[in-house]
């Protein structure tokens, strides 16, 4: 995919959660798919994800989190996104996030939650189908 | 080879021959993707000596166990990894659980805690007593234990960054319930090197970090002398994707760290060794953890005594808390995980640890509810009480099976520390990012495995049903942070200042110079500053560590 312009995603860790085992999979699997991806570490803010997201012109971000702060962390992130008129990047969740919260967080504005035991594909081709849109 | 091992071997080559190659017959690999024998027989472990290798449990290389009669002078503690919320409601949890016949207390600390954050710090927002108990002042731990004899009480608790300042906190609590720190049973975790390749909850640099693990050793052999200074972790590392073989040698590595800094700092090793404890996963291939752990034992006691040279049999032994695979369990069919867990801690069991915590099958999903933790308990007290494999010491030796894979494996952990003391130890093999590269790959092989259904997880990815996961979940309460924070202004408001701002001062100092901190965070905690206070006036001091991320094309 030399001649179009390559996906981009940011992949972050909000709040004060340290498992990382599964950011850093989907992080390597995306970039296994021919996407550029940018990984922030532990311990962001929303504020420094969404200006990340901002400066490096991402399409996507994906969000790993599972320390039960998800209600209150993510609809921040997309709070913050709207006031930067970056509605346009895709908010992606992913970790321990009970199926009963997934409502309340599409409202917000997080457009897909991905559970436990989501085959890396699942993932990819949801990014490309919705870049491609 | 002896007389009988080479017949055995010549028959088993005719059996292969006559036999075997008529059977179907798969082919199996172990972790590490080597293959695993259709059969093992007596030849496969006629070069093991019996008396040097193995030998009788509670005695040196210590293959067989730590104690003589293991389970039948004592059984191991049951310690359901446990705490969430307010101060209050765990108090309440313990009781409970005291009361269902739970022997020692395991305290999980909310990430605000264990990051050394107050509750009204804005860091903390939405993580307030969320993955365990909120703690900002000694006045929280008042809380915790209240009521909870801490002399006939054993605790073990899950913190590493801040774990002198908690620690402080444990000593002052118990003087208050009028027991000296010399009666103390427990453990802190206080494994700070793994938290910068997989666990994540670092304040400080390693350098300061690990000068405050030496601290932690040199006050506790002097005033509390039965507390287990430090709990070195194999278990998260295992969960972030390495094998059973890189998490015993990366710990060790690890350990190997600790010592010689503690040496470094004039202690004498069979002066801290002994109250080395440790942190163990079981996953379900039941043999290669029994096995696991057998290697470990022997490996340990050969470490402590050939390269550090200790003469205390104490410091030769591994006392181990393990904990079923927490990454094993799925949020599909749940129920499927009481299965899993109960598989996992019979193999925990028949490998003879001192301690044990069994997962929740709800913990794919959410914190466990009271219900799902005393299933956990539960598990425990069956293989207790009722399977029978207590009844003997390492029951499983002797099989050519584990006796084989046990004798590999110590000889893969000797190489891979062997590789990390190359690298200069395990400090440098984690700046070098060689532990968390290697963790990393084997999460990703293990994935890719699972979704192309060359690892089968039944519920994942075959045996599906179609059904909406009904569970009634656990959920703390919004009005947790709100309340912490509101006992912290009330906090601040009543205790003496000037006391305070005297007691971070004089930590500010010994952070600065060599004297060791503890007396003084005893003090400052008896004056109520908070873990955020005394956390910060160090950081002033230590610096903060920060991990980069990456950006990859």
């Amino acid at each position: 995919m030399t001649s179009e312009k390559k996906i981009r995603v940011l992949a972050a860790k909000p709040g004060l959660d340290g498992h990382d085992r599964g950011v850093k999979v989907i992080c390597r699997a995306l970039r296994d798919a021919g996407m550029e991806v940018i990984y922030t570490g532990l311990r962001q803010t929303p504020q420094q994800i969404v200006k990340t997201a901002v400066e490096e012109d991402v399409d996507v971000i994906a969000l790993s989190i599972l320390s039960g702060a998800h209600n209150e962390l993510l609809p921040k992130v997309a709070g913050l996104l709207k006031e930067q008129q970056a509605e346009q990047i895709s908010l992606l969740a992913g970790g321990i996030i009970p199926d009963s919260d997934i409502p309340y967080l599409k409202k917000k504005g997080i457009k897909e939650v991905f559970g436990p035991g989501t085959s890396m594909n699942t993932v990819i081709d949801y990014i490309k189908n919705y870049c491609a849109r | 080879m002896d007389c009988l091992c080479r017949k055995i071997s010549e028959e088993k080559e005719r059996w292969v021959k006559t036999t075997l190659n008529k059977a179907k017959c798969d082919r199996r690999t172990d972790e590490n993707g080597e293959d695993i024998k259709v059969l093992y027989t007596p030849d496969d472990i006629c070069a093991i000596d019996y008396l040097s290798a193995i030998g009788f449990p509670g005695e040196y290389p210590y293959t067989r166990g730590v104690h003589a009669s293991m389970y039948r002078g004592q059984p191991w503690t049951i310690r359901q990894y446990s705490g969430f919320a307010t101060p209050e409601e765990t108090n309440q949890r313990y009781k409970y659980l005291l009361k269902q016949g739970q022997t020692g207390l395991s305290v999980a600390f909310d990430l605000p805690t264990q990051i050394g954050y107050d509750s009204d710090d804005p860091m903390s927002e939405g993580e307030v007593g969320k993955v365990g108990v909120s703690v900002d002042s000694l006045e929280d731990m008042e809380i915790i234990f209240r009521d909870i004899p801490l002399d006939r009480m054993s605790t073990s608790m899950t913190i590493n960054a801040p774990a002198a300042v908690l620690l402080a906190m444990y000593i002052a609590i118990a003087k208050k319930q009028g027991i000296p720190s010399t009666k103390l049973r427990g453990t802190i975790q206080n494994d700070i090197l793994k938290e910068y390749t997989v666990r994540g909850t670092y304040i400080f640099p390693p350098r300061p970090s690990i000068r405050l693990i030496t601290d932690i050793f040199a006050f506790c052999k002097d005033h509390v002398p039965q507390w287990n200074t430090i709990n070195v972790a194999g278990y998260h590392m295992r969960e972030a994707g390495c094998t059973a073989v890189q998490e015993i040698a990366f710990s060790f590595s690890n350990a190997i760290a600790y010592i010689e800094a503690g040496i470094k700092a004039g202690l004498a090793v069979d002066s801290f060794a002994p109250r080395i404890s440790w942190i163990f996963n079981t996953g379900s291939r039941i043999f290669e953890e029994v096995a696991k752990y057998r290697a470990a034992r022997r490996v340990w006691a050969e470490l402590l005594k050939n390269r550090f040279g200790a003469k205390d049999q104490r410091s030769w032994m591994l006392r181990y808390h393990t904990q079923t695979s927490g990454v094993s369990l799925a949020a599909q069919q749940p129920e499927n995980n009481i299965v899993r867990v109960a598989y996992q801690a019979l193999a925990a069991v028949l490998s003879g640890p001192q301690s044990l915590a069994a997962c929740s099958y709800d913990e794919a999903l959410a914190l466990p509810t009271e219900k799902s933790v005393r299933m956990s308990l539960r598990t425990q007290q069956i293989i207790a009480h009722e399977t029978g494999v207590t009844d003997t010491v390492d029951p499983l030796a002797g099989s050519y099976y584990v006796e084989y894979l046990t004798n590999e494996m110590a000889v893969k952990i000797n190489k891979e520390i062997a590789k990390i003391d190359e690298m200069g130890g395990a400090v440098d093999a984690i700046e070098k990012g060689y532990i968390q590269k290697e963790i990393e790959e084997r999460a990703y092989i293990i994935q890719k495995e699972i979704d192309e259904k060359k690892r089968i997880v039944v519920g994942v990815n075959e045996y599906l049903v179609d059904e909406k996961v009904d569970q009634a979940l656990f959920r703390v309460d919004k009005k947790v942070a709100r309340q912490q924070a509101a006992k912290l202004k009330k906090l601040k408001k009543n205790r003496d200042g000037q006391k305070v701002q005297l007691a971070l001062e004089a930590i500010r100092r010994a952070a600065e110079g060599n004297d060791n901190m503890m007396p003084l965070l005893i003090e400052a905690v008896n004056a109520y500053a908070t873990l955020g206070e005394i956390c910060n006036t160090m950081k002033c001091v230590f610096g903060e560590y920060r991990a980069s991320g990456w950006s990859g094309r």
